[in-house]
């Protein structure tokens, strides 16, 4: 492997290490690797904790700057009209039953517990067994939608191989 | 229950944006939890390499809190096993359908004002209030 590879691998694993890294202690810095902390946040008709409303404000505002910069970038290297999607944001559909229900359905599992996927992952640094049982779960509850979405296309779109096709190298965001 | 933290919450806040950003500014992915860890379930995506230093880094982002003196007694985990992993199958499956989570549609999402992850970061919020709201008020008996 020529070092020119070999710097282009490290900056492809690299980058994503350190925006994990600094992802799992902004999870530990707020709490909200804390399900205790998250429930009370949620609970707005018992002791409301409003902290995680300050957490999530202040990642949208970092957030927004980015993808300020991110257009600017896309423009100034992009010949006008050309509009590049980072990779994992393809347009998409607008708001439909899959979206609604789903988030739905996520809500619901995330007020049982108090962890939604970032900090049940992060919890797994904690070694003990609950965020292990959840990740677990959460692994398995991902697949079920895998079988289930693969069977129903191959029901729908058997003359169709190419929707197939546009389904999977579309992913969501 | 827990006290109001303000300035922890906007500092952790501000970096999981800082995260979010450099992900998307240097790597041009978007840092959306629940499609990064799908996508090892997936056969035909690919290039795994990215996502499990991402999911990995999350991990030892928290030991790195630990090491830099924070302190993480004050985790609470009260649900029992069987709520553990209904509550996951129901993430699972409710983050592939409805296409993210709170990092994918919540901060990635609503930052660059997609109405798909804004009407979805509503719903999720509300239906987890609610479910909240049933297990404490109506069926816990407001524990």
């Amino acid at each position: 492997m020529n070092r020119q590879r070999l710097a282009v691998l490290s900056v492809a694993l690299l980058i994503p290490l350190l925006s994990g890294v600094i992802f799992g202690l902004g999870l530990a810095v707020s709490q909200m690797i804390n399900p205790a902390k998250v429930l009370a946040f949620l609970d707005v008709a018992g002791a409301w904790d409003p902290s995680l409303a300050l957490v999530m404000a202040s990642a949208l505002l970092v957030m927004g700057v980015a993808w300020r910069l991110q257009r600017r970038r896309v423009q100034a290297a992009a010949p006008a009209g050309l509009s590049a999607q980072p990779a994992g944001s393809a347009p998409k559909a607008g708001i439909d039953t899959p979206l609604t229900t789903g988030a739905v359905i996520f809500g619901a599992g995330w007020g049982l517990v108090g962890f939604c996927p970032g900090p049940a992952l992060a919890a797994l640094a904690l070694f003990r067994p609950e965020p292990l049982v959840f990740v677990a779960a959460m692994l398995a509850g991902m697949q079920l939608h895998r079988a289930w979405q693969s069977r129903d296309r191959d029901r729908d779109s058997e003359a169709d191989p190419g929707a197939d096709q546009l389904k999977a190298t579309a992913p969501a965001d | 229950m827990t006290d109001f933290t303000p300035w922890s919450a906007l500092a952790g806040g501000a970096l999981i944006g800082l995260a979010s950003a450099v992900l998307l500014l240097f790597s041009g992915r978007v840092a959306g939890v629940s499609s990064i860890t799908a996508g090892l379930l997936s056969k035909q995506s690919g290039g795994n390499g990215w996502r499990l230093a991402f999911l990995g880094g999350l991990v030892i982002g928290v030991w790195v809190y630990g090491a830099l003196g924070g302190s993480l007694d004050q985790v609470r985990i009260d649900a029992g096993w069987p709520l553990l992993v209904i509550g996951g199958l129901l993430v699972g499956f409710g983050t592939q359908l409805g296409g993210g989570c709170t990092s994918g549609h919540g901060v990635c999402g609503i930052s660059r004002f997609s109405s798909r992850s804004i009407v979805a970061t509503a719903l999720f919020m509300a239906s987890a209030g609610v479910t909240v709201f049933l297990a404490r008020h109506a069926i816990g008996g407001g524990a």
